[in-house]
């Protein structure tokens, strides 16, 4: 007997279908309280990190060069007190097969995909993923369907999603395209479902075992290049694998001291669910829509229990704008020579503004660039932006407005990236996680909430007794 | 007529308005959920017609026909005269100009 296709019944089987695609049943890991076994589930992927390091040199993903934005950092440093203006090096993630960091992701996936004997992969995301999925497909052989949010009800793409779309079908992926709600999750459960193909999630144990060689490459390249680890590691954070993967590779090279700082763009006040507010952005990934939710709720994402958990590896968290981010952009192009981004450049703006608290013998790395393409420019961004009624202006980024305006940076030392305040967001996955779990929390579970939010047990405990 | 064999994009509703999900802004609401998909039609049809077509992965989607051999339209965009400000200025910050 077929089965029923409707919103209701699909949803209602997410668990099943979502154990069959993904090969892992996350039941295992659960304590049935507040705590699950993070650790358990990253080892579920029996592979260590060398065996990732492998996998991903068999398709020629990783190894990217570290390179030193010497000019960037010289103009950061007029702008810092006699001594200060740190280093700044950018991890060249663009030199990956597809472009971006993610083909770490995706190599992992697709691999262990094939290796269970799926005839295919399926993953929901927007952004430079479903090109490394459709490309990691491409070389092991496997059939590829991306689902792409991409459209608002008057069918006006955002030019950056519609590039991506582009770049999917450049590797022979079927591409469904999608207007603005997160049912897109039933489109999701619903082609995996019929397919019988391997959900190749952003948020999977594999997808973020791959993104720990980043980390791993940077402790290595840094000892190499200058003899000591980085002081700090600025991570772009929308879920919040970059940031929880290269922290987890950097600390399995034992850079016990290095700093992990995440960084988004501010876009507080457009709701991301918003169809009329969809086209009002002008980035679609690296930014607080993201950032913020997946932080203080990893697990509401397509996987029962997220593997990307940034609250776990992050120190700070800054915000920048998306007026700064596009002249950073500008910045790296005409002073450093290379042309990048803009979205994955949210680290570089921030590092920009932090390099100038930080000594001149300091390092400060940016874990990854991204490729530029049609759409994915700045230009066609602003543009973009112009032609939706965002006003466009020079002067100081603390009047930005997400949605109203993009103000540039009437000169460089207005970038300044402002702090985040990240002990409200550990405050918020606390109270979540209990509601969600056990209002009535475990001693086993206080200990789990600590290592969640990388504060104490007296911090937590605080926090519950609100 | 578009002829069975073409490359063509198709469109569907998944979801009408009154279906959507509960919890959403009150905009999204109001529209129904879409999409759009491609692939070979499998029978001679008109532009508006109910078709099926089969897709790069193999898969049968049925749908509304709305093109025929569908391409990017997406660019660099229109001339940002904000962009050449930048370079002149950040030139002119660290190589004093062209002096």
């Amino acid at each position: 007997m077929a089965l029923a296709k409707d919103y209701a019944s699909v949803m209602g089987r997410s668990n099943e279908i979502m154990k069959t695609a993904l090969g892992l049943d996350y039941q295992d890991f659960e304590s049935g309280s507040v705590r699950f076994d993070y650790e358990t589930l990253m080892k579920s992927t029996g592979y260590t990190l060398d065996e990732v390091n492998r996998i991903q040199t068999l398709t020629g993903v990783g190894h990217t060069p570290l390179l030193e934005l010497r000019n960037i950092s010289a103009l950061s440093r007029k702008y810092a007190k006699p001594g200060y203006g740190a280093r700044i090096f950018a991890k060249d993630e663009a030199a990956n097969p597809s472009g971006s960091f993610k083909a770490r992701r995706a190599a992992t996936a697709v691999y262990h995909a094939k290796k269970l004997g799926y005839k295919g992969v399926i993953a929901a995301t927007s952004g430079n993923y479903g090109a490394a999925v459709a490309s990691q497909a491409a070389m092991q052989g496997l059939k590829c369907i991306i689902v792409q949010e991409c459209y608002d009800s008057r069918g006006v793409g955002q030019p950056e999603i519609v590039e991506k779309a582009r770049h999917c079908e450049a590797y022979g992926a079927e591409v469904v395209q999608l207007t603005v709600g997160p049912e897109l999750f039933y489109t999701f459960l619903s082609l995996l479902e019929d397919t019988g193909y391997f959900n190749a999630s952003l948020y999977s144990p594999f997808g973020i075992a791959g993104v720990e060689t980043l980390g791993y490459e940077i402790a290595m390249q840094c000892r190499e290049m200058l003899g000591k680890d980085p002081e700090v590691v600025v991570c772009t954070n929308a879920g919040g694998g970059m940031i929880t993967g290269t922290a987890r590779g950097l600390l399995k090279a034992g850079a016990t001291e290095t700093e992990f700082i995440g960084a988004s763009i501010d876009l507080t006040g457009l709701h991301m669910a918003s169809d009329k507010q969809f086209n009002l952005k002008s980035c679609t990934t690296g930014h607080t829509g993201f950032g913020v939710p997946y932080a203080t709720d990893p697990d509401h994402s397509d996987v029962p229990r997220s593997a990307a958990r940034p609250l776990r590896y992050m120190d700070r968290y800054v915000y920048v704008t998306q007026g700064e981010v596009f002249y950073i952009t500008e910045a790296l192009a005409n002073l450093d020579g290379i042309e990048r981004g803009p979205a994955g450049n949210t680290a570089l703006a921030a590092a920009f503004s932090l390099a100038q608290d930080y000594p001149e013998d300091a390092v400060i790395v940016i874990s990854e660039t991204e490729y530029t393409g049609a759409g994915k420019h700045i230009q066609p961004q602003l543009d973009f932006a112009r032609d939706n009624g965002i006003e466009i202006y020079f002067g100081n980024p603390s009047e930005d407005k997400p949605g109203t305006n993009i103000v540039l940076p009437g000169d460089p030392s207005l970038i300044r990236c402002r702090e985040a305040d990240i002990d409200r967001m550990r405050a918020s996955l606390i109270r979540k996680s209990v509601a969600a779990h056990n209002p009535n929390p475990t001693a086993e579970d206080i200990a789990f909430l600590a290592e969640e939010t990388k504060t104490d047990e007296a911090f937590v405990r605080s926090v519950l007794e609100q | 007529m578009v002829k069975k064999g073409e490359w063509v994009r198709i469109h569907n509703v998944v979801l009408d308005a009154s279906g959507r999900a509960d919890r959403l802004p009150d905009d999204t609401k109001q529209v129904p959920l879409e999409m759009w998909t491609k692939g070979t039609l499998l029978a001679d049809a008109e532009i508006g017609d109910k078709v099926q077509v089969e897709t790069a992965t193999g898969r049968i989607e049925t749908g509304k026909l709305i093109e025929v051999h569908p391409y990017y339209k997406h660019s660099y965009g229109k001339f940002v005269p904000e962009l050449i400000k930048i370079d002149r200025q950040l030139r002119e910050i660290m190589y004093g100009g062209e002096k």
